[in-house]
């Protein structure tokens, strides 16, 4: 049996996933709720956006599941203590194992079978600069020349087949379960799906998948035999890298933004419920918070984290424990220096609910402030706070990067986009240019901060109708003017 | 409004007694003076002697809050905080933990004016090319000009500052070779090393500001006096000037004001990328060396702008809008 290691991250992940099941759950219950939610995903972008935000969330879970591998007892050696590997590894690095193995010497281009850089080598007994063979990838290939073309066409060819493969059994699946929803036949629906038909824009949801699948198939088919991103000055592979940084985007993304919580929620719903002396003091306090720039705050805070993980070297046991404490030390003073914006929000909000009828009269009934705030209140600004929650997590993925380069981000060993872009700097300036790593940090994370803020969008124009910008509306078989006159 | 300015002064002050206090606290109180002289001298051969030795050289040997040996007010004085305080609210702010690094007060004169150069041209190009764009985008409203607009302010948004620099600096300085990679000079030469970075740093905020006033002017434009305006037959580029932009400049200012502070601070990554020595590159430096004088000065001097520039917001509003009274 693997030991599992259970890192600081992996348990707010997981407890994360666990949040969101209960709250499908509590939508699923209450009808008010399915409804403003049937709103949001009304719009192609949000619903699109979610598509590929749960691709990104699936890939983040496979790699917070950690666990050391058993070794094999040494031999001679009978009975005695379990010897477990001292790497630490998650799931996501199992399924990638071609990827994490196949580690070149330093440069190469995306999908390349010889290596970026010259070196002399003998080549038929004289000396030579050529580009030496990669170790692993093209590794097949007898005359790379001639076949490379062939062969890396067949592959994506057989990756394309099988990924609209699984575009279509997970559409099918998808198809049968709104089928089972409105009670309707599957063909029937279908066709209505074809026809969007539907207020939900299921097509919409197929579109994205098989789009997904139409640039995954090929990837994944390529994958164990070429370099697909090429491969960074150490020689390990770009693909895998941008693949991990997602964990640490999503992580700090959420995590940050949970940490902001409880204290803007508690202070914000207080203050503008009590007003009097406690509304000053809260005043006060994020007046402050807001007042120092937050790069500084931020980067004092990190450097007393760096101490502090200095000082207590007993409370980590491998690397990658030290650097995930630090990830998740780092979301925490993200949360605590960011808590200002949401708590002014909601202080003003209270402020007007608070003189409202409804309030009124369960005070008139005697019913104690803490229960006013937590039964009357907060199911009242709870929308607000999750319009906050989705920016913020967009927001705090594009801060990483540049909390990355300032040199307060997270810890260097650990995958992130902000660490990719801080390489690329200097690779750019190389010639010829090594652009391949920039770009893949760029597609990635444009990808995720899009979704991100797309997914915004529309949860904000449901939830929120007062902020609803103007927006011209999808008109189904509206007559149209020429056919009037 | 004498009143007013003279309350929010005071509040002001308090506030950044709190953040004094706050700052110390983390500095002083969570990791101690020992801490960081171990971390600044680095290396094996760190004793007591030679700590000992680093914080008395820099003042960092007397008690925190209150020093018990002394008598009277002294307990009070001769402390650590009522010194590092004093000494920040007077403005001075003494020398550098690290040994290269000298007199900040000093430093922090002389990169104040590079980073100004940098911002302010920045924030008043920034204002301009924000609103002319979100007007134009109201001015077509509901059509396909406005629907990809939109859509292209928000993939602009969606990528990170770095982006624009890392690309803009390949494209302009290394393949067209039209601006120099980066660098400074004093006097008006100056001009083509700004002009790659104010144009980047424009560029980069251009999405979410234009998104952002392009909400406020339709919210202005669906109001009554808007169409009365229309309704007299006033073109609609008149509407839009005259009218909807006159209304729409408090949130504008509210929004455009929150920059403020960072104009005088200085970008941190654009100075840093281009070679600027300014505010902001000088932070970024004191992070990297992990020079906590620097940083603790960074944050007073931040703190000051953002109290400052707030109250100057609040000032601009009765310049704007003659219906708000400070009282």
């Amino acid at each position: 049996m693997p030991k599992i290691v259970l890192l600081w991250t992996d348990v707010a992940v997981w407890l994360l996933v666990a949040g969101l099941v209960y709250y499908a759950f509590v939508v699923r219950r209450n009808p008010d709720l399915r409804a403003t939610w049937r709103k949001v995903f009304r719009d192609s972008a949000p619903l699109a956006s979610s598509v590929i935000l749960v691709a990104f969330l699936v890939v983040t879970m496979l790699d917070s599941v950690h666990f050391r591998s058993l070794l094999p007892p040494a031999p001679g050696v009978q009975g005695g203590a379990a010897a477990y590997d001292t790497r630490t590894r998650s799931v996501l690095d199992v399924v990638l194992r071609g990827l994490v193995g196949s580690r070149e010497a330093t440069y190469s281009r995306p999908l390349a079978y010889v290596g970026f850089t010259k070196e002399s080598l003998v080549v038929d007994g004289a000396m030579k600069r050529v580009a030496p063979r990669l170790i692993y990838g093209g590794a097949e290939l007898t005359d790379p020349a001639r076949q490379w073309a062939g062969d890396v066409a067949s592959r994506a060819g057989i990756g394309l087949a099988g990924g609209l493969l699984f575009a279509v059994v997970l559409s099918a699946l998808l198809v049968a379960w709104v089928a089972r929803g409105e009670r309707m036949g599957w063909r029937a629906t279908a066709a209505g799906i074809a026809h969007d038909a539907y207020p939900v824009r299921w097509r919409t949801a197929i579109l994205t998948i098989v789009a997904f699948c139409i640039l995954g198939g090929p990837v994944a088919a390529l994958m164990n035999h070429y370099h697909v991103l090429g491969t960074d000055l150490t020689g390990n592979d770009v693909l895998l890298q941008a693949l991990k940084s997602i964990r640490t985007a999503f992580v700090i993304g959420t995590l940050a933004t949970m940490a902001t919580l409880p204290v803007a929620v508690t202070l914000g719903i207080m203050a503008g419920y009590f007003r009097g002396w406690v509304d000053e003091v809260i005043q006060y306090l994020y007046t402050m918070v807001a007042s120092i720039p937050n790069v500084l705050l931020i980067a004092a805070c990190v450097l007393m984290v760096q101490v502090f993980l200095d000082k207590h070297p007993e409370m980590f046991e491998t690397g990658v424990e030290r650097a995930d404490l630090k990830l998740f030390l780092l979301c925490a003073v993200l949360g605590l220096t960011n808590w200002a914006g949401l708590c002014r929000l909601l202080r003003g909000e209270t402020l007007k609910l608070r003189s409202l009828d409804y309030v009124q009269a369960a005070n008139a009934f005697g019913i104690s402030s803490a229960r006013i705030m937590v039964r009357h209140i907060f199911p009242n600004v709870a929308h607000l706070m999750l319009i906050v929650t989705v920016l913020d997590f967009s927001s705090l993925i594009l801060y990483e990067a540049v909390l990355s380069y300032v040199g307060v981000g997270v810890d260097p060993s650990m995958n992130s986009f902000g660490g990719m872009i801080n390489l690329a700097r200097s690779e750019m300036s190389r010639d010829p240019v090594v652009w391949w790593s920039f770009a893949a940090a760029f597609g990635f994370m444009v990808t995720l901060v899009l979704a991100a803020n797309l997914f915004h969008d529309g949860v904000r124009d449901a939830f929120d109708p007062r902020a609803r910008v103007f927006r011209p509306r999808r008109i189904v078989a509206a007559p149209t003017m020429r056919e009037l006159v | 409004m004498g009143y007013y300015l003279v309350r929010r002064v005071l509040y002001g002050f308090l506030i950044l007694l709190g953040v004094n206090l706050a700052t110390f606290f983390l500095f002083f109180t969570v990791n101690t003076p020992d801490d960081m002289a171990r971390l600044n001298i680095g290396g094996k051969h760190v004793n007591q002697e030679v700590i000992d030795k680093w914080k008395s050289e820099r003042g960092y040997d007397k008690p925190l809050y209150l020093n018990e040996k002394k008598q009277g007010v002294e307990q009070i004085t001769d402390t650590m905080f009522w010194e590092r305080s004093v000494s920040l609210f007077t403005l001075h702010f003494g020398r550098a933990d690290s040994e290269s690094a000298g007199d900040i007060g000093h430093e922090v004169s002389t990169r104040m004016w590079v980073s100004l150069q940098l911002a302010l041209p920045l924030f008043i190009l920034q204002v301009i090319a924000s609103t002319a764009f979100a007007l134009q985008l109201v001015m077509f409203r509901n059509t396909r000009l406005d629907f990809w607009g939109v859509v292209a302010c928000v993939v602009m948004l969606s990528i990170s500052s770095l982006f624009y620099i890392i690309v803009g600096q390949f494209m302009f300085s290394r393949v067209l070779k039209l601006a120099p990679i980066s660098g400074y000079v004093s006097g008006l030469d100056v001009v083509k090393f700004l002009l790659l970075p104010i144009g980047l740093s424009l560029l980069a905020r251009l999405g979410a500001e234009a998104r952002l006033y392009r909400a406020m002017f339709l919210e202005e434009s669906n109001k009554d006096y808007v169409r009365t305006a229309r309704a007299k037959g006033l073109a609609e580029t008149w509407v839009l000037v005259r009218h909807v932009l006159r209304n729409a400049l408090i949130p504008i200012i509210t929004s455009a004001g929150g920059y403020l502070p960072y104009v005088f601070l200085g970008s941190l990554v654009f100075e840093n990328f281009f070679g600027l020595p300014g505010l902001g590159a000088y932070a970024i430096e004191a992070i990297t060396k992990q020079d906590f004088a620097i940083v603790r000065t960074m944050v007073f001097v931040g703190a000051v702008l953002y109290i400052a520039t707030n109250i100057l917001i609040d000032v601009a509003y009765t310049w704007v809008d003659p219906r708000v009274r400070l009282t």
